[in-house]
């Protein structure tokens, strides 16, 4: 099977490095929840609500869609490396690897 | 102080449907929403999208399928507490209960529903020092009625259909409009955005894109004063304001429910599937809110569960007694 590796930054800046399979067409979001990270994913992956959204710091990934773009421009803090975890497949890491924070501003 | 026989908390389809349910059974319900509009997720989060497993339609609006609803329960007149937002719940004599608002509304009720959905609508907020203590003293996040801004120097920021519909209104009543985007340019709403450009061009409001808000200053009352921005390669500057409105949509929090003293699972409310009530008898949650062994959050299963919720309620308020059951084939449905 084919893995991606992702390393990802928690809201109190703890790294982890996880290994997920890609060829199921699972999305960055469901990933991160899957492996027990606190992602609401309030719309259920439709790009509307922004609780899944992350920080890129490394790895090639696809362009931002423009409903996805919409969403991440309604943001008071809206970052160049802002994502939406939701509207990433894994299969789009064309690097196999990626670095990614969790949206730190995110409350409890 | 309002009386009534159930108080809803959550103005969600589900929160609208129970109303229905519990009126069959000749109940009396006052519904509050932090919110000024009815229909929780899909009013806010996806009006416009079309949802296809509500029995007896193919396919509905969101936003159609709660005008129906309110249709649906008319006939029984509820009350309704919008912009409520609940913080209070108390046992007070008589087996009753005693829900209160943070603007102070207080609604007594023989039974409690919380049908909070993913709790409260918040705003998003900006990440600026101060913000806290400015909010009721210049900074709101939502506008109920904009004629308070009559005259007064407005600051609003944010870049989504929101933010460009309400600097339209605001344009005919501020004395002083600016408008805030931190990108160059508007995504949605092409016409709305090119409206906006237009009355700024005629001098009628000021638009500042590519621009942050910095920090915001207050007077010698603790009043809002001025907001200090900056556009991308020029200093920041500050700009004098009564007002600061921050649009950046509204993103749901457990909030007040989770100090209530009931049994939470994961920030859901444990409930027994006979009657959906809680740890606490006369308090009941369906929807979203609740957890039980095999929950689905879906509208048909908070419908479902609004159904035994009402039968629940009825035994609690009168003493045990069962409710008679009936179809609406044949009583019809009589308002209160
Ligand atoms: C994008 C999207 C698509 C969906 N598609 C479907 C679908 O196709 N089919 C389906 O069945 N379901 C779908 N759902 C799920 C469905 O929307 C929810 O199951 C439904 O909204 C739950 O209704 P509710 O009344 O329990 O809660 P909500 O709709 O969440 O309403 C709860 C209300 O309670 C208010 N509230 C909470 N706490 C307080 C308080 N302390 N004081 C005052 N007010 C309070 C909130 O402000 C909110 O308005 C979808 C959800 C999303 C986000
Ligand atoms: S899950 Fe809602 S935007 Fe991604």
């Amino acid at each position: 099977m084919q893995e991606v590796q992702i390393t990802v930054i928690d809201a109190s800046g703890t790294a982890q490095e996880l290994a997920f399979p890609t060829g199921m067409g699972l999305s960055l979001m469901e990933a991160l929840k899957s492996a027990g990270y606190p992602v609401e994913a309030v719309c259920g992956g439709m790009a509307l609500c922004a609780t899944c959204r992350v920080e890129w710091q490394e790895g090639t990934v696809s362009e931002p869609t423009d409903a996805e773009l919409d969403m991440l421009d309604t943001l008071p803090d809206q970052q160049p490396t802002s994502r939406l975890g939701c509207q990433i497949r894994l299969e789009s890491l064309t690097d196999g690897q990626a670095i990614l924070r969790l949206n730190p501003s995110k409350k409890d | 102080m309002l009386e009534t026989d159930v108080c809803i908390i959550g103005a969600g389809p589900v929160g609208l449907f129970a109303v229905f349910e519990l009126g069959l059974l000749r109940l009396k319900a006052y519904v509050m929403d932090t919110l000024p509009v009815v229909g929780g997720q899909l009013a806010e989060i996806y009006p416009k999208k079309p949802i296809y497993d509500i029995p007896g339609y193919p396919s509905i609006l969101a936003g159609d399928l709660i005008d129906r609803l309110m249709e649906q329960i008319a006939p029984f007149q509820p009350g309704f507490g919008l912009g409520q937002k609940v913080v209070g719940l108390e046992a007070v004599e008589g087996g009753r209960w005693k829900v209160q608002s943070e603007n102070g509304e207080v609604v007594l009720a023989g039974a409690v529903v919380i049908a909070g959905g993913l709790g409260c609508f918040e705003p998003r907020k900006p990440d600026l020092p101060g913000l806290a203590a400015l909010e009721g003293r210049g900074v709101t996040y939502m506008i109920r009625d904009p004629e308070v801004f009559r005259g007064r120097r407005v600051v609003l920021a944010g870049g989504g259909d929101s933010a460009l519909d309400w600097t339209l209104q605001l344009a005919e009543i501020a004395g002083d409009l600016t408008l805030v985007h931190r990108n160059s340019s508007f995504r949605g709403a092409p016409e709305s955005a090119a409206r906006v450009q237009a009355l700024a061009d005629a001098g009628r409001l000021r638009l500042l894109t590519s621009t942050a808000l910095v920090s915001l200053e207050a007077n010698a009352a603790g009043n809002l004063s001025s907001v200090t921005v900056q556009t991308q390669g020029q200093p920041a500057w500050s700009l004098e304001a009564d007002d600061l409105i921050p649009l950046y949509g509204l993103t749901p929090q457990l909030g007040p429910i989770a100090d209530w003293g009931l049994a939470l699972d994961a920030s859901a409310i444990q409930v027994q599937t006979d009657n959906f009530q809680t740890s606490v008898p006369g308090i009941f949650a369906i929807g979203d809110i609740n957890t039980y062994p095999g929950k689905l959050k879906l509208i048909l299963s908070g419908f479902h569960e609004a159904a035994l919720m009402a039968h629940g309620a009825y035994r609690h308020i009168h003493g045990g007694a069962k409710p008679s059951f009936k179809y609406t084939t044949v009583t019809g449905v009589s308002g209160l």
